[in-house]
């Protein structure tokens, strides 16, 4: 199981603020919160800052690094902010990129720093036709991207395909079309790994929080291995570590009754 | 009048097959097809729309709300015609060059088709000769902007430069809406409108024209 905490994102209010006056204190607290709640990799989003985002990316990789002593998943989708990013981390963690896709130009433009950063990569199941509808169209794109990414010399242990998830708000259908993709990776790639965020698919419902809950656990039991989340949700994180023991993915369930002692399940 | 209030609650139960052979009673009655969708779809719509906003009522209840009264202008569209009116403003939504993100466009669509908009969705990944060209054979009122990625939302600024370059920025509102799109973007790049979600944008057309 891999966590990537999604706190540090400037479409966050908190965080945009915290941009505004460079603010380190703040994005090292929450960076530092984080990884002591159990995130793996520490997602660094700055795409609001639309004038400077490269600069930015760099300065917020550096006030991390600082402070905390984690992987840095370096999202942008812009391949300049990537470089910037990538090329500002010092410490000897792998870091992971979020994203790449199957669009012609955007594969192009990332895969040279996927490659020269050796990086795990986040490959998003879109390409130039658009975003994808049935678990066909997922499957198509899912086998090209881990195809491509392979013949450029990217281990499959690195590749983290995104089925992309969304909303069931406006497609009844949105929820199982990711989970049927899911099945039919596992037996077709069972090495490469899979992850996805939790909150489109209940985008325009209401109590959001279930859906997303439910829907972690589902997509667990079909073959996610990997999530872009809020580790500090408390509920999110314990049925991650409950499902992970049900799962059979946590020997004589220590992990769980780790979390337990840590005192995750009391209110 | 009852059957007015029947089609605003019809719409609202999002009871579309109800919706339509209401209109049609309501004209077999006599009323006016601009007094039918006034005071009875857009009434019903409108009242949608304020419990969206409060939290009242929810996406997929917004979208067979904005399905039944497609039901409902189907009936009038026809009578609507014939008496030569041209009832609804017209909007070109499309996403920028180089995004390919469809569910917010669609979903603003859909709620601006339910307020009695007349939409031509001109797709993803649009070039912004392809949005001239929309513009000059739609001639739409108002020009809709979709870009969820902060890489594409410079797109909206570069059909805006193109609209104002072929002389036709005057012709035509200009709103742009998306994931990483703010009030300020809005105001720097000289759109005319920014709306947070599709009810708001299908409100803020109905404003702007």
């Amino acid at each position: 199981m891999l966590i990537v905490g999604e706190l540090i994102n400037s479409s966050r209010s908190m965080i945009k603020d915290a941009l505004e006056k460079m603010d380190s204190t703040l994005i090292q607290e929450i960076a530092q919160k984080q990884v002591e709640a159990g995130a793996h990799y520490i997602d660094v989003n700055c795409g609001t800052q639309v004038y400077n985002e490269p600069e930015i990316m760099a300065w917020l990789v550096k006030v991390i690094q600082d402070k905390v002593s984690a992987p840095l998943c370096i999202d942008s989708p812009n391949p300049k902010v990537l470089k910037a990013g990538l090329s500002s981390i010092n410490n000897n963690y792998q870091p992971m990129v979020n994203s790449i896709t199957a669009e012609a130009k955007k594969f192009s433009e990332v895969i040279p720093l996927v490659v020269e950063y050796k990086v795990k990569v986040i490959a998003l199941c879109m390409d130039d036709s658009g975003m994808p509808k049935t678990t066909e169209d997922r499957l198509r794109i899912a086998d090209r991207l881990v195809n491509d990414l392979v013949s450029a010399g990217v281990k499959e242990d690195d590749i983290h395909l995104d089925p992309l998830v969304q909303p069931v708000s406006f497609d009844s259908q949105a929820g199982v079309a990711v989970l049927e993709t899911l099945l039919k990776l596992k037996e077709q790639y069972p090495r490469v790994h899979k992850i996805c965020g939790l909150s489109n698919v209940s985008f325009g419902l209401p109590t959001r929080k279930i859906i997303n809950q439910t829907f972690m656990i589902q997509t667990m039991t079909a073959g996610m291995d990997s999530y872009i989340l809020d580790p500090l949700d408390k509920k999110m994180m314990g049925f991650i570590y409950a499902s992970q023991a049900l799962l059979g993915k946590d020997d004589f369930c220590m992990n769980y009754i780790a979390v337990h002692r840590k005192g995750l399940y009391t209110e | 009048m009852e059957v007015l209030n029947e089609i605003s609650q019809a719409l609202q139960n999002g009871d579309a097959d109800l919706v339509g052979e209401k209109a049609q009673e309501a004209l077999n009655l006599g009323v006016s097809p601009s007094n039918i969708l006034s005071d009875g779809l857009l009434k019903g719509m409108g009242i949608i729309g304020a419990k969206f906003k409060n939290n009242e009522v929810f996406v997929p209840e917004v979208l067979i709300a904005a399905r039944a009264m497609h039901f409902g202008l189907n009936v009038l569209k026809p009578i609507l015609a014939n008496t030569g009116v041209k009832p609804f403003a017209k909007v070109v939504l499309g996403t920028v060059k180089g995004d390919l993100h469809d569910i917010g466009k669609n979903l603003v669509g859909m709620v601006m088709m339910g307020s009695g908009l007349e939409v031509v969705d001109v797709g993803i990944d649009v070039h912004e000769d392809k949005f001239i060209e929309a513009i000059k054979e739609h001639k739409p009122d108002i020009l809709a902007l979709s870009s969820l990625l902060s890489t594409t939302m410079v797109e909206q600024k570069t059909v805006i430069d193109t609209l104002i370059k072929e002389g036709l920025r005057d012709q035509v509102k200009v709103m742009i809406g998306g994931a990483p799109v703010t009030e300020q973007y809005c105001k720097d790049i000289g759109a005319d409108g920014y709306a947070t979600d599709a009810v708001s944008a299908a409100e803020m057309a109905r404003k702007l024209v």
